[in-house]
């Protein structure tokens, strides 16, 4: 059985879900470095869904679960905003983003570094992103 | 959370931030940027000590100065990170386009020497 969580989409939400977050890593042990690169990519996930898919619209509202397995760790997060696939995105060199003098695009390249697998899919209204790590 | 300060020592522009930088928060990262860049402070040095959290909308702070900073030759080092953070400036290779000192000292040293 995982753990959930419900935040509505406001900036303000995302201190929330890193603390839910770090809790249940601290709950199972995991090392205080890798549970901070986890709650990092949950964030990123939670930023990009909250201003990008639902336009900061504290109406609509995102559910994340997690699911503890001996070897993996499983970030499932559900919304109805506008779906996005981080697999599609191509995340910008670290050169172009210099030059180009914006603030974003370093998130998802970050979730891409740090989980070990992420799946996009949509059921009925939901879309639904899973993010996978393995763990020793 | 974040708190901001700035100081003004050997003359060197200092902004300290302390607490979690994420999307929510990082407007107040970059006005204390840009206040600083539109004074002309030449020499920026950011104290990264108390810092517990930043995300990529904090480290796009630093990373959308970059090209201004070198054009106009500013220098920016940043001081103090601690292990967790470090190893996000790790993952994008951050370490290669940004200055790193290890503490005040050594970034005045950077900065001054």
């Amino acid at each position: 059985m995982g753990k959930s969580i419900v935040i509505v989409c406001a900036k303000d939400e995302l201190t929330r879900i890193r603390q839910f977050v770090a809790d249940e890593l601290d709950q199972h042990k995991i090392p205080d470095l890798q549970a901070h690169k986890l709650v990092l990519a949950v964030d990123e996930v939670c930023a990009n869904l909250i201003i990008h898919a639902n336009n900061c619209d504290p109406v609509n509202k995102i559910e994340l679960d997690l699911e503890f397995n001996p070897k993996q760790i499983i970030f499932t997060f559900r919304d109805k905003g506008v779906g996005f696939d981080i697999n599609q995105y191509d995340s910008p060199s670290m050169d172009e983003l210099v030059s180009s003098r914006r603030q974003g695009g370093l998130g998802l390249l970050l979730v891409k570094r740090i989980m070990d697998k992420i799946e996009f899919s949509t059921e009925k209204n939901y879309n639904i992103c899973r993010l996978v790590k393995t763990i020793a | 959370m974040v708190n901001i300060e700035k100081e003004k020592k050997e003359n060197i522009h200092f902004i300290r931030v302390s607490g979690d930088v994420d999307a929510g928060s990082s407007i107040h990262l970059d006005n204390a940027f840009k206040e600083g860049f539109e004074a002309g402070e030449s020499k920026v040095a950011v104290d990264l000590t108390k810092l517990a959290y930043i995300s990529s909308a904090g480290l796009g702070v630093f990373v959308s100065y970059l090209d201004e900073f070198e054009l106009k030759k500013f220098k920016l080092v940043l001081f103090g990170i601690q292990e967790t953070v470090r190893q996000v400036f790790d993952i994008l290779g951050l370490e290669k386009l940004i200055t790193i000192a290890e503490n005040e000292e050594d970034a005045i040293k950077k900065l001054n020497g």
